[in-house]
């Protein structure tokens, strides 16, 4: 496939390989973060790992908006669900997240609950079109590159005039969410792997003060499996040269200051909330979006009067610490035996962009070799 | 005396027509659906009996029975619809033990208000897809459900069919060191499907590879009657089916990415959509499981096929009590084809 395959390609990723051991010191261990999921995804579909010398030892970090949404968020959502009159619009892997008592969206819409899988939130504001004696709910998820089509619907639901529609707004932040692990001191990151749809949106200057502050080199990358051992090759460099910079990987598309237009139209519907609760993270201040008074007819929350209740885990999850990359999914008792993909007990388990989940779909004949 | 017309009163109206519940009563409108629709469309010598059963002699031998039900959305697609599907799956289902197909029972839900054009082209595409593959649908049965009970038309198929001497073909007998042969690219019915579903089309010009296999499969055997295993990866797609064989045979297995046939489109299509061409159904193409030096032999049969045109063997059968398939990337490392987890795709066939 053309464009695609050149990033793919094994001939190049033996290069790069023997680049990397050759500049990686034996002296020394590398703990790299690949913050986002799609980084975890990509390193275990194509083996990347199988292709590092045994002292880098990639850390997955909490970039699956799935994994980092606490059980409250998820009950609420099926609270929303089963009102009557309720047409409850999300992404796909949510419907099987866990709530509180092995609850999830799929089992309320099994039991009679109208929760529609979407693929982008103009489909919500169509279904909103579609049905206007229901109220349509869009359950709104994901990090800086979900949050602008969420800010569109938003105001194209105003151009529209659209009176049954709302947003139940999940939408977090990537910069928080690094500062709040590096901040805890238990996983031990040397490097942090950023994400580069979301530089695509907020630019890599966001990571400076961070990079600064922990003298943590931060390098931006892209989602083919050449693209992350680039970035690996760039932080080993800047490791060894006693550099902490913010690198861009991906200058295909990602500049210091990012979409300008983008980041206006999240500016213009959404706020920062003042903490926000992770799963995993606990409440972290100015980590998640609210959206504005000025557009409060379309926020479910204050819509439906929904009260928050916060969940604690299921106490033999280890998502919790999963997700701060202080433990490896094979270090959870509960993993491959009662919690599967087919029956996940914790959100790792779900997206396939979750730890738990890459670790179960691509890699768990390697359970002796080296995680 | 005023003569009664013995005939219906006026025929079927295939135009503009639709069915109502008493297409499904047992009464009058539904004899004239049968007649008229059913049996001209599908009309042999066991069908014109008009019995509640067909009856038929059999060779003595083994005998193979598969039952499939067809709930695709929508019911037509690019490369087919759901008549010719409902044909295709089960003859597939019998020839994939190494059986000739014999014949077919249809039996079909009808939603009340259901466009009896509609109707008349999904049986007529069944017809032609019967008579193409000369497996005859001896016996049949029709009911209707209200209007919002069901969606449109559903279609359960059974299939029987005669296992040729000498030839033991199951999912069950796959062996270490087995050569496993794909009968062309996969991954295009999925995808097909996908690019019509009314919340996410998209232009494509691929199309579904529905066909009945059982020509092929005939000359599978004819070349190697020794042929371990065979299985026609529909919902799942292949790697949820190598998965079924690696623990029924309680094997490991090794595929290489390189030698995956893949057609360009279906794979821009999955890396756009985020899916994996190897979860995305078939409904023309097999597995096939040989011994590694039969592997040759059984690979030129297959391309001397219409249908096994693009056959590549895509890896082998290996020792492993974790019954894992593996595969060697492209990239260069190695990891798992699981189970299809959850569902890719609903009401794909």
């Amino acid at each position: 496939m053309k464009y695609i395959d050149e990033f793919r390609d094994g001939a190049l990723a033996r290069k790069l390989a023997a680049d990397i051991l050759r500049e990686a010191r034996s002296d020394r261990a590398y703990g790299l973060m690949e913050f986002c999921g799609g980084h975890t995804h990509a390193i275990f579909r194509y083996g990347v790992q199988g292709l590092l010398p045994d002292n880098i030892n990639m850390i997955h970090g909490p970039g699956c908006p799935v994994c980092v949404l606490p059980i409250g968020r998820v009950d609420s959502a099926i609270e929303l669900a089963r009102r009557p009159n309720v047409i409850l619009c999300t992404y796909g892997d949510m419907l099987r997240v866990p709530g509180s008592n092995r609850r999830s969206l799929l089992k309320a819409k099994a039991g009679g609950a109208d929760v529609r899988m979407i693929y982008s939130s103009a489909d919500a504001l169509k279904i909103a079109q579609e049905n206007p004696d229901k109220e349509v709910v869009f359950f709104a998820i994901g990090f800086e590159t979900t949050t602008p089509p969420t800010a569109v619907a938003i105001l194209r639901a105003g151009e529209l005039g659209l009176k049954n529609f709302s947003v139940f707004s999940n939408h977090v932040l990537t910069p928080a969410a690094i500062t709040a692990i590096m901040g805890s001191g238990e996983a031990r990151v040397d490097g942090v792997v950023g994400p580069a749809h979301v530089s695509t949106v907020i630019g890599s200057r966001p990571y400076e003060p961070f990079a600064a502050q922990y003298h943590i080199p931060v390098v931006i990358a892209g989602f083919e499996p050449l693209d992350v051992m680039q970035a690996i090759l760039m932080l080993v460099r800047q490791l060894n040269e006693g550099r902490a910079e913010v690198e861009n990987e991906f200058t295909r598309t990602v500049t210091r200051d990012g979409n300008i237009k983008a980041q206006r139209l999240v500016a213009e519907v959404f706020e920062s909330r003042k903490t926000f609760e992770w799963r995993g993270l606990g409440w972290v201040p100015d980590s998640g979006l609210q959206i504005r008074e000025k557009y409060a007819a379309y926020d479910a929350e204050k819509r439906f009067a929904l009260p928050y209740q916060s969940v604690a885990d299921h106490p033999a999850c280890e998502c919790s610490a999963i997700i701060r990359g202080v433990k490896k999914p094979l270090a959870c008792k509960v993993f491959g035996t009662v919690c599967t993909p087919d029956n996940p007990i914790g959100s790792c388990m779900v997206s396939s962009e979750g730890a738990c989940a890459a670790y179960y779909t691509y890699g768990r004949d390697k359970e002796n070799q080296k995680h | 005396m005023s003569k009664t017309r013995t005939g219906y009163i006026r025929p079927l109206d295939l135009k503009n027509g639709c069915v109502d519940m008493t297409h499904g009563s047992g009464g009058r409108a539904m004899a004239q659906l049968i007649e008229e629709l059913f049996l001209a469309a599908f009309d042999n010598e066991f069908l014109r009996q008009m019995n509640d059963q067909a009856s038929f002699h059999i060779p003595a031998g083994r005998m193979v029975m598969a039952t499939d039900s067809h709930v695709v959305s929508p019911l037509f697609f690019p490369g087919g619809d759901i008549g010719c599907l409902s044909v295709h799956g089960t003859i597939n289902d019998v020839a994939m033990a190494g059986a000739v197909p014999l014949y077919l029972s249809a039996s079909f839900i009808l939603e009340e208000g259901f466009p009896l054009a509609d109707l008349a082209r999904i049986v007529e595409s069944m017809a032609n897809a019967s008579r193409e593959a000369g497996v005859p649908v001896v016996t049949g049965d029709t009911k209707v459900v209200e209007r919002n009970k069901g969606d449109g038309v559903f279609i359960t198929t059974t299939g029987v069919g005669m296992v040729p001497q000498g030839v033991n073909i199951s999912g069950d007998r796959a062996r270490p060191g087995d050569a496993i042969i794909v009968s062309g690219s996969v991954g295009d019915h999925g995808v097909a499907i996908l690019s019509v579903r009314e919340n996410l089309s998209f232009g494509t010009s691929i199309q579904s590879d529905t066909a009945a296999l059982h020509g092929l499969v005939a000359a599978m055997v004819a070349a190697v009657p020794g042929i371990h295993a065979l299985r026609d990866p529909t919902r799942g797609g292949l790697a949820t089916t190598l998965n079924e064989i690696a623990r029924q045979s309680g094997v490991g297995m090794m595929l290489r990415e390189t030698d995956l046939p893949i057609r360009t489109e279906v794979r821009a299509a999955c890396e756009f959509l985020g899916l994996d061409p190897l979860y995305s159904a078939n409904e023309g193409k097999l597995v096939a499981f040989c011994r590694q030096e039969d592997a040759d032999a059984l690979l030129a049969a297959m391309r001397a096929h219409p249908l096994g045109q693009d056959a590549a063997v895509i890896g082998e059968v290996i020792e492993d009590d974790h019954g894992f398939v593996q595969m060697e990337t492209a990239f260069g490392g190695r990891r798992i084809v699981d189970w299809l987890t959850g569902e890719q795709l609903p009401r794909i066939c």
